[in-house]
């Protein structure tokens, strides 16, 4: 019961399993949802957030601030580690513009994927932004779809412009061998990080 | 009109949840995260239960995600934290919390963990 608590804040120490999340980022039909698909143990799920935009808006006449409310789905999967840790996989909705402001769904997040597209890099510029400013770990799969030009990974990172210490790993988002190598590569990277802090 | 024509085709979708939810949006005094696991105490079937609280006992009959819940049950996840919280509240469910952090980074141990998880799937 390594992670077995009886704070009251946190719940109950009688449910023995606790939960950690990464996320898979990347622009829209990059194989985000594919991806989470190949590894989890349930057929991908779909949920639905509200998320409230207050106060960006004050009407003239009233001086009410306007809210307003967006509703953004995501995909997500899920990988029984042990009896004690349940990892979810969330695909990071298509509409980026909706999902940069939701902060629940980085926070306390291990790290995350940025799955790009060698037809499309620029899609994902936008998500790699995102965690560099938010602090979020992350490593970059380069989906390799059937019809798309092959590049050298070294490539593809130089077109993203990756910090060197960015791990950057070729994939393929459908097979089920690939996207745990993915998946593998991240959390060495984030043990290397821990590693590195520490020393 | 284009204003008539919108609400005739989508009257609820956002007004239905929020009237379970009796307006609240605010998960109240428990901090339920979308990764909060949850799973029911009490059985689903009881007697004058409010078909979407039965729904929920029902699908956290083993314990769940909050995510998870909120897709089982077809509802936005910030409503269905509020039916969690009543729930909670009621004794009829317990939750827990993902791992805290005494740093910014993640405990190692959990990390390896979740590593040599992934590499014996």
């Amino acid at each position: 019961m390594a992670f077995a608590t009886s704070d009251p804040q946190v719940g109950s120490p009688a449910l023995e399993q606790s939960a950690v999340k990464i996320l898979i980022a990347g622009g829209f039909g990059v194989g985000k949802t594919t991806m989470v698909g190949s590894v989890s143990e349930i057929a991908p799920l779909r949920t639905e957030e509200l998320l409230t935009d207050a106060g960006v808006a004050v009407d003239d006449l009233t001086g009410v601030a306007t809210k307003t409310t967006t509703t953004v789905a995501l995909d997500f999967g899920k990988i029984t580690i042990s009896p004690q840790i349940v990892l979810y996989l969330f695909g990071t909705p298509g509409q980026e513009r909706f999902w940069f402001m939701w902060d629940e769904l980085a926070a306390g997040a291990l790290g995350a994927v940025v799955l790009a597209d060698t037809r499309r890099l620029d899609s994902s510029f936008a998500a790699i932004d995102f965690f560099e400013h938010r602090q979020v770990p992350f490593i970059v799969g380069v989906n390799c779809f059937d019809d798309a030009p092959r590049y050298p990974v070294e490539a593809v990172r130089d077109a993203l412009d990756l910090d060197p210490d960015v791990p950057a790993v070729l994939c393929d988002a459908r097979d089920r061998e690939s996207s745990k190598a993915v998946l593998a590569t991240l959390l060495e990277h984030l043990i290397d990080l821990g590693t590195a802090a520490r020393a | 009109m284009e204003y008539e024509s919108e609400f005739d085709i989508s009257p609820g979708p956002l007004v239905r949840p929020f009237a379970i939810a009796k307006g609240r949006t605010r998960p109240g005094r428990y901090d339920l995260d979308m990764i909060t696991l949850v799973v029911a105490l009490a059985p689903a079937d009881r007697p004058g239960l409010m078909p979407e609280y039965a729904e929920i006992l029902e699908a956290a009959q083993r314990p769940q995600s909050v995510a998870e819940v909120a897709a089982a049950v077809n509802l936005p996840m910030a409503v269905v934290k509020v039916l969690l919280s009543d729930l909670i509240e009621r004794g009829d469910m317990i939750f827990r919390s993902p791992p805290a952090r005494t740093t910014q980074r993640p405990d190692p141990k959990l990390l390896q963990a979740v590593l040599d998880g992934i590499r014996n799937l």
